[in-house]
């Protein structure tokens, strides 16, 4: 079942181009990564999915179309914008009941053992809650949602390491219990990496390469070569080279592990290394195409 | 890379068909913006409390009046003034306070990021932005009739045992104070008016919907804009009456006499008041002002 169908997305603010032609679709129960720099269009392209924006271009979410049917789309999807976003006056409690009030498929019992499990109390205003805090109080009322879509925009952004990783361990014992499907844009790729389904960069408002994780695996390798194997090495076309300890690391697009093996040691990329390689491919391409 | 370590997600066993409980986004809307601006329930019981204090000085002075010679109708202006005067900086509190609530409501959700969140649950913008118009034009009015009320009554309690200890039968001041019809008046002064002022905070949720920043300054400049703009060129005034029209129009067209000389139900003349043009105009203009900022609401892009 498709969760999300866009084809050919595009969207302008004034003469800067947001959205240049997006085309993305993500099947129902994966966890997928969107990955770009700032400015590539991420928060751009979530807007979209959530009607919140008005984008050209075909795009279907959870059969919605969701611009026009915005409000019945809320009901099956929801999302976190990011972490400032709670109302600074709101209490604990009143967002519970707010929350519980105005959405229809809302578990409150679910929401309160997850708040139960941090420091938070009912009683506390949200500008009261430490950062941290918020975006754990965010994600309890959020993951309370029998919602079939679940959309996180940057929704660690300016946390500590341990409410980082306690953000994703609780998002991540949901999701095993649960059959959703998750949209996630993040610059802390290594934190995110090993949760992922599936994969996205992003870059000026197109896709530059997406897939699922065991695609990329299969099309992406990395070699670790020493300096005698180098000129061979690289005589097989690696996107992208750099040293580490004396040795070359080559990250190879489409090359088969079986030549490269001869070479050197050779594993599959981090998507943290995989993006770096992928945006300087691009930026080049993009300079060839312009000189 | 690990992450296809995770089991086959297509396998797990779909949870059950979730129960979809009743919601009420509009009561909870509306619940939830008394909760954010305090001012609106607290500001308006602040100016009764005082009101109802600065009171009680002239109707436990009015009890004398009796004593002293004065003819009755010298009498009757001297120990009612302060029953009628009562209601008169309650609903102004609270008119003012709708304009300020009217002019944040649609800007400061967007100033604190705050409209993400809002905009992330199942309420439709028409929602929203109904219940921001219903806390000025229905909410404040019914808050300022129960304080008026409230005011009223405690001042009449007050009034009889002041009169029953002076030795002044309480029954003078019941007498005195039309105390079956000045709740009548009351309500239906508020009423009135929250009609007549309707395009005011519609105006106003406008502006604040629209306006990026300084939405006070966007609410005032255009109209006296307009009316330096018309004395300059055409030398005439007539925008300048209209909006003075829009601010006393209520009060003369609904009641037949001056208010304060306000004395009786007969006095009210609600046919005159419904058959002004000025009232229906008005409630066009609120309802186009409300409908655009459902659509700026709805079409404004995230920034």
């Amino acid at each position: 079942m498709v969760c999300i169908e866009a084809r050919g997305l595009r969207k302008r603010f004034g003469t800067a181009v947001a959205l240049d032609g997006v085309d993305l679709r993500v099947e129902a129960g994966r966890i997928l990564g969107l990955i770009g720099p700032n400015g590539a269009g991420k928060t751009t392209v979530l807007h979209a999915l959530l009607g919140l924006v008005p984008v050209e271009g075909e795009l279907e979410v959870l059969g919605h179309d969701p611009w026009a049917e915005r409000d019945r789309l809320l009901a099956d999807a929801t999302f976190i914008a990011d972490v400032a976003v709670l109302p600074r006056w709101m209490r604990v409690c009143q967002a519970l009941d707010y929350v519980e009030g105005v959405h229809p498929r809302f578990e409150r019992a679910r929401a309160e053992a997850l708040i139960d499990q941090s420091d938070i109390r009912r009683g506390s205003r949200v500008r009261e809650l430490s950062k941290g805090m918020v975006t754990q109080l965010h994600l309890a009322l959020v993951l309370a949602i029998d919602a079939r879509l679940l959309v996180l925009d940057e929704p660690t952004l300016g946390l500590d390491i341990l409410y980082r990783k306690q953000f994703y361990d609780t998002l991540l014992a949901d999701f095993f219990e649960r059959r959703r499907t998750i949209v996630v844009t993040t610059h802390q790729v290594e934190e995110i990496e090993d949760v992922l389904t599936d994969l996205a960069f992003l870059r000026r408002g197109r896709i530059v390469l997406d897939g699922t994780m065991d695609q990329i695996a299969a099309r992406f390798a990395e070699l670790e070569a020493g300096p005698g194997e180098l000129a061979a090495a690289r005589a097989l076309g690696p996107i992208h080279e750099r040293q580490l300890f004396g040795k070359g690391v080559l990250l190879f697009d489409g090359v088969e592990r079986e030549r490269l093996a001869v070479l050197g040691e050779v594993r599959t990329p981090s998507v943290a290394d995989l993006f770096v390689a992928v945006m300087g491919r691009e930026s080049a391409a993009a300079a060839g195409a312009a000189a | 890379m690990n992450a296809l370590e995770a089991p086959d997600l297509l396998e797990r066993p779909a949870p059950p068909e979730p129960i979809a409980r009743r919601t009420r986004p509009f009561a909870w809307s509306l619940r939830r913006e008394l909760w954010e601006n305090r001012s609106v329930t607290w500001g308006p019981v602040a100016v009764a409390g005082l009101v109802l204090l600065g009171s009680l000085v002239p109707v436990a002075r009015s009890a004398s009046h009796f004593r002293e010679t004065l003819d009755a109708v010298e009498r009757h202006a001297r120990v009612t003034l302060p029953f009628g005067m009562a209601p008169a900086p309650i609903m102004l509190a609270c008119f003012l306070i709708g304009l300020f609530y009217a002019l944040d409501a649609l800007h400061g959700e967007r100033r604190d990021r705050s409209y993400l969140f809002w905009k992330s649950l199942p309420v439709s913008d028409r929602t929203t932005v109904l219940a921001k118009a219903v806390v000025p034009m229905a909410v404040l009015p019914s808050i300022a009739l129960l304080l008026s009320l409230t005011v009223f009554v405690l001042l009449l309690l007050f009034g009889t045992l002041v009169f029953a200890a002076r030795g002044v039968g309480p029954a003078l001041l019941w007498r005195e104070v039309h105390w079956l019809q000045e709740p009548v008046i009351m309500a239906y002064g508020l009423a009135v008016h929250a009609l007549w002022f309707a395009p005011i905070y519609a105006w106003l949720l406008l502006v604040s919907a629209w306006a990026r920043r300084l939405p006070l300054l966007w609410a005032v400049l255009p109209p006296f804009a307009l009316v330096a703009l018309e004395r300059v060129v055409a030398d005439s005034a007539r925008f300048g009456h209209w909006l003075g029209w829009r601010v006393t129009g209520a009060m003369q067209r609904a009641f037949a006499v001056d208010p304060g000389h306000l004395e009786g139900i007969d006095q009210l003349s609600p046919g005159r008041f419904l058959a002004t043009p000025g009232l229906w105009g008005g409630l066009v203009l609120a309802a186009l002002c409300l409908v655009a900022a459902t659509r700026l609401r709805r079409r404004r892009e995230p920034s």
